[in-house]
């Protein structure tokens, strides 16, 4: 097995240049590094003013998300052997703005992510309850893989219509809205339906699917759309046919 | 500095989407294939409602309809159009399991048996009318 | 909602996770006329409380009690507690808890829909409630979601504060870089709450995230609040070798057990009680953390663990607990130990050593979060009450963030409710000119000798060295010489990277100041501290010395930047020191 493996990173610095370059750096090839390891070793040894984020380096906190030879990853979850011979092709998430180097701007997400009301939604004047709200193992399953997203975008990085509508909600946000409808607690699945059944909410996407294949997490975010616009039809339908039903 | 530069002023860059944007990837491709399915599910049904309007409009329209059918452009068409609408059939029902989550006494019905229900319901359907047409 | 710059605050709340998410929370809840806002060098969802595996604890037992859990952790912490503190402490928390439930957070549940408890290290009963084996992830994205309930909170996502403002002795705001844009800006506020998290990352081998450096504890340490208990560095005994992720308490909680080279559990020969098939309370493997990364130490002196490639290890057994059992309750763990391992918990035995994971030591608060500066308050892993005192207890942390972030929020509200206008007077925007300059010349500094990334990892080689697991006065002193050389360096180390534009080589650079105050701190405390008690350990000083030091250490920064260190004596309200039992 070679000593050493090829990143070709993409260098952005708006201080000097209009567009992107790509610039290549050789390092080590171990076994257990991640492409992350591999980033470190270059700003640490080679290259301090290389620009990235990271922190968890266990896939948790999904900051390190970037496209590694084409595809959406969590540079802290993906291996360098696995590429070998290389060269392996480092470039920031697509379908975002470029800050700097693989630095993308997410605060499109952060001003989409509060307009599904991604929280427990529940009849306040109610009061609140003495002890836990009960919920069986069964109710959690419900919703229990929809609440595994970590917020790292590579869905909308892996989604087209992210790219070509910029008003789209997206595939994480839809999910995140998901988890709350299908919470057995939840009471506020009519608040979130008039953002979510709209031509930016669901009936936006055309199930490409690529944001699930992308999801390190396994959330299936475009079945949460799809199951969601199943419901929302048949709210609809319902509305439709029985207008005297409240909702 | 670039001239484009202002201090504490940093410009994003922000990448075009190319027109072509599905071309380079393989799911891209075959999605938009599938989405340009729905132009020969469209047809099939027109073509289907045009027998229809045919065969009600007595034996001589029904000729006459029989011929056009016959003709190599019109076979052509029709051929394609049923690798289009099998396509679209065959992902249709892949991507049902994701759409439709069936609990069966609490554990969650897996996604072959979905899928699986989908292609034996069609299979049967398709029996049915072969023995109605040419039985 | 984006703050804006140059803007005043009420109260401002650094950091945003855990603690700093809860405290702004509580500052909303407590004065709807407050200005509140969270100032956070990363996202709030990427804050360390995210990667918490193992759970939070909280009395809900019928068979359990307020005044066991308050007993198992003072006995925990080596005495070193305040234990009126812990006696708040943990009433609060099942409350914070079922706060947290009402908010969404999914905790497991029994087969009736009760919230579900597991037993965890060094507790007499079962009282951790836990979210499967991603605890710490449920609280935090539950916390962020809730908070954008509140429109009133504002954020200021991915700045980095590089010094607090204190004038007549009292807060009066921060100094903030934002990275994306470099732009400097002064933040006033009458209340400052630290929820920075901890400084692992002093340390070479830690579980903790890069972002751990410890920048809230030197802000408060360079402001002139004094740190408390610093030589308190708490080891978790199951880290992955080379990576150091974190494999949770709740492996061995739920049976996994501790074996050496030749498949023995060793801790039965260290006063952790006999091996049981069944995982018992506050015995062996669920024995108290700094007992067992202790324990560690002595099999490699006796030569009876396992070479690696990255250094020596022990293995921790699950596959007795079977597939069904690890998927339902640890499947977190079976995920990292194949992805980062190449090995399957169910069939395989994981590599395990001790690595660095809490900071038992911080801003030295009361029970309200208050420090001895007027305005400035500090809750979580950034401050210490103390309720962790020499050892934490698993799970105890979680909570922590929760009931003091909600307290130190309140204490602050009520604080910033009374407090003059927050118009920074002439010579607070002095201060804020001075640093502007002082950080611009950082960034523009030509030249320099050797990079950030050497510095900090002989500083991080140092610190492992002399203030490790087992510590000396010749350690100590190594690495305090070798620290102060470090600081010499720093003040020509070189900074490639003259970008304004999201610039990381220049806040490492920042934090790494950060961390050499810090970690000078740890080893000037643990020099003084001539005894060993929980996680410090002194080889020349084996035995606990309740006579000269069941106090708090409290560390100041004097004027010409040395140290000065004093006492505080442990207030013994209800339990008197005694022999730490486990296994018996």
């Amino acid at each position: 097995m070679p000593d050493h493996i090829i990143l070709q990173v993409t260098r952005y610095r708006p201080e000097r240049e209009m567009e992107p370059t790509t610039q290549e750096y050789e390092i080590p090839l171990h076994e257990e590094w991640a492409v992350l390891d591999g980033l470190n070793h270059v700003k640490d040894q080679l290259d301090g003013t290389l620009s990235y984020r990271w922190s968890c380096r266990m896939g948790i906190c999904g900051s390190c998300g970037m496209t590694v030879n084409g595809e959406p990853r969590l540079t802290c979850a993906t291996f360098l052997t696995d590429y070998r011979p290389g060269p392996i092709r480092v470039e920031p998430l697509r379908n975002f703005p470029v800050i700097r180097d693989l630095v993308v701007e997410t605060g499109d997400f952060m001003r989409k992510l509060p307009e599904v009301k991604p929280w427990l939604i529940r009849d306040e004047d109610a009061g609140t309850p003495q002890g836990e709200l009960l919920q069986t193992p069964a109710d959690l399953d419900e919703y229990k893989q929809y609440s595994m997203c970590i917020n790292c975008m590579l869905c909308y990085s892996a989604c087209p219509i992210v790219g070509l509508e910029k008003d789209f909600l997206g595939p994480a946000a839809i999910a995140l809205a998901q988890r709350y409808n299908l919470d057995s607690r939840d009471e506020g699945a009519h608040e979130r339906m008039e953002v979510l059944s709209t031509a930016e909410g669901v009936w936006g996407c055309t199930f490409v699917g690529e944001c699930t294949t992308a999801c390190p997490k396994g959330v299936d975010p475009a079945g949460a759309i799809q199951r969601y616009k199943l419901t929302a039809a048949a709210e609809s339908l319902k509305s439709f046919l029985m207008p005297w039903r409240s909702a | 500095m670039s001239a484009r530069y202002t201090e504490f002023h940093p410009r994003w860059y922000r990448p075009r989407m190319p027109v072509f944007w599905w071309v380079g990837r393989r799911s891209y491709l075959i999605f938009v294939l599938r989405e340009l399915t729905s132009v020969f599910v469209a047809w099939s049904v027109v073509f289907l409602l045009l027998l229809i309007h045919a065969v009600s409009q007595g034996s001589k329209q029904y000729q006459q309809f029989l011929n056009l059918s016959s003709n190599p452009w019109m076979l052509a068409l029709n051929v394609v159009t049923l690798a289009f609408v099998v396509f679209h059939a065959i992902t249709w029902f892949n991507l049902a399991p994701q759409a439709m989550v069936v609990r069966l006494r609490g554990k969650r019905v897996p996604r072959s048996w979905v899928a699986g229900t989908h292609f034996a319901g069609w299979a049967l359907l398709s029996a049915l009318a072969a023995w109605l047409i040419l039985g | 909602m984006a703050g804006e710059a140059g803007a005043a605050h009420d109260v401002l709340v650094i950091g945003g996770g855990g603690a700093g998410l809860r405290a702004a929370i509580a500052v909303a809840e407590a004065d709807a006329r407050l200005s509140v806002a969270v100032v956070s060098k990363v996202y709030p969802m990427r804050s360390h409380t995210v990667s918490a595996e193992g759970g939070a604890a909280g009395v809900i037992r019928p068979t359990d009690s307020l005044e066991e859990h308050a007993h198992d952790t003072v006995s925990g912490g080596d005495w070193l507690c305040d234990q009126e503190a812990v006696e708040a402490f943990v009433a609060e928390a099942p409350r914070e808890l079922l706060r947290l439930e009402h908010w969404g957070c999914p905790w497991s549940r029994e087969p009736d829909g009760h919230v579900a408890v597991r037993p965890f290290g060094g507790m007499k009963q079962m009282r951790t409630w836990f979210a499967a084996d991603k605890t710490g992830f449920h609280m935090l994205h539950t916390l962020f979601q809730t908070s954008l309930k509140y429109e009133r909170i504002s954020r200021y996502d991915e700045w980095f504060v590089t010094r607090l403002l204190v004038e007549d002795g009292r807060v009066r705001g921060v100094v903030a870089i934002e990275l994306m844009s470099g732009r400097i800006e002064m933040i006033a506020a009458k209340a400052v709450i630290l929820c920075t998290g901890g400084c692992g990352r002093v340390y070479p081998f830690t579980t903790n995230a890069n972002i751990k450096t410890g920048d809230g504890m030197a802000l408060a340490y360079r402001a002139g609040a004094p740190l408390k208990d610093m030589e308190f560095v708490q080891y978790h005994p199951t880290g992955l070798p080379f990576t150091g992720i974190l494999i949770t308490e709740a492996a061995r909680a739920e049976g996994g057990w501790l074996l050496n080279k030749d498949g023995y559990r060793y801790l039965q020969d260290y006063d952790l009680g006999k091996p049981e098939p069944t995982p018992v309370l506050k015995s062996m493997e669920l024995g108290p953390r700094d007992r067992l990364s202790q324990a560690f130490v002595q099999e490699v002196e006796k030569g009876k663990t396992i070479d690696g490639p990255h250094g020596p290890v022990v293995h921790l057994d699950l596959r007795h607990l079977g597939e069904e059992i690890i998927t339902a309750k640890l499947p977190f763990v079976r995920e990292l130990c194949l992805e980062y391992e190449g090995i399957d918990p169910v069939r395989q035995l994981i590599p395990v050593r001790p690595v660095v994971h809490y900071m038992m030591g911080g801003v030295h608060t009361n029970i309200n979060g208050a420090t001895p500066v007027p305005g400035l308050y500090a809750a979580g892993e950034t401050a210490c009450v103390s309720i962790n005192g020499a050892n934490r207890l698993g799970s105890n942390s979680l909570p922590e963030c929760l009931v003091f972030g909600a307290w130190a929020g309140r204490a602050a509200a009520e604080y910033a409710a009374s407090a003059a206008s927050a118009e920074p007077p002439t010579s607070v925007r002095a201060q804020g000119a001075d640093e502007r300059r002082r950080l611009d010349s950082l960034l523009h500094r030509d030249g320099g000798r050797e990079p950030i990334s050497a510095i900090r990892a002989e500083m991080q080689r140092a610190v492992e060295e002399g203030a490790g697991i087992y510590r000396s006065a010749d350690s100590l002193a190594k690495a305090a010489d070798k620290l102060g050389e470090l600081r010499e360096r720093y003040t020509v180390a070189r900074i490639e990277d003259h970008s304004r534009t999201f610039n990381t080589e220049f806040i490492a650079a920042l934090e790494l100041s950060c961390m050499l105050d810090v970690a000078e701190t740890i080893v000037r405390c643990a020099q003084l501290r001539e005894e060993s008690r929980g996680a410090h350990q002194r080889i020349d000083f084996p035995a606990r010395d309740d006579e000269r030091f069941l106090a708090n250490s409290l560390i100041y920064r004097s004027a010409d930047g040395a140290s000065r260190v004093e006492y505080l004596p442990v207030r013994v309200t209800r339990w008197p020191p005694a022999e730490r039992v486990y296994g018996r």
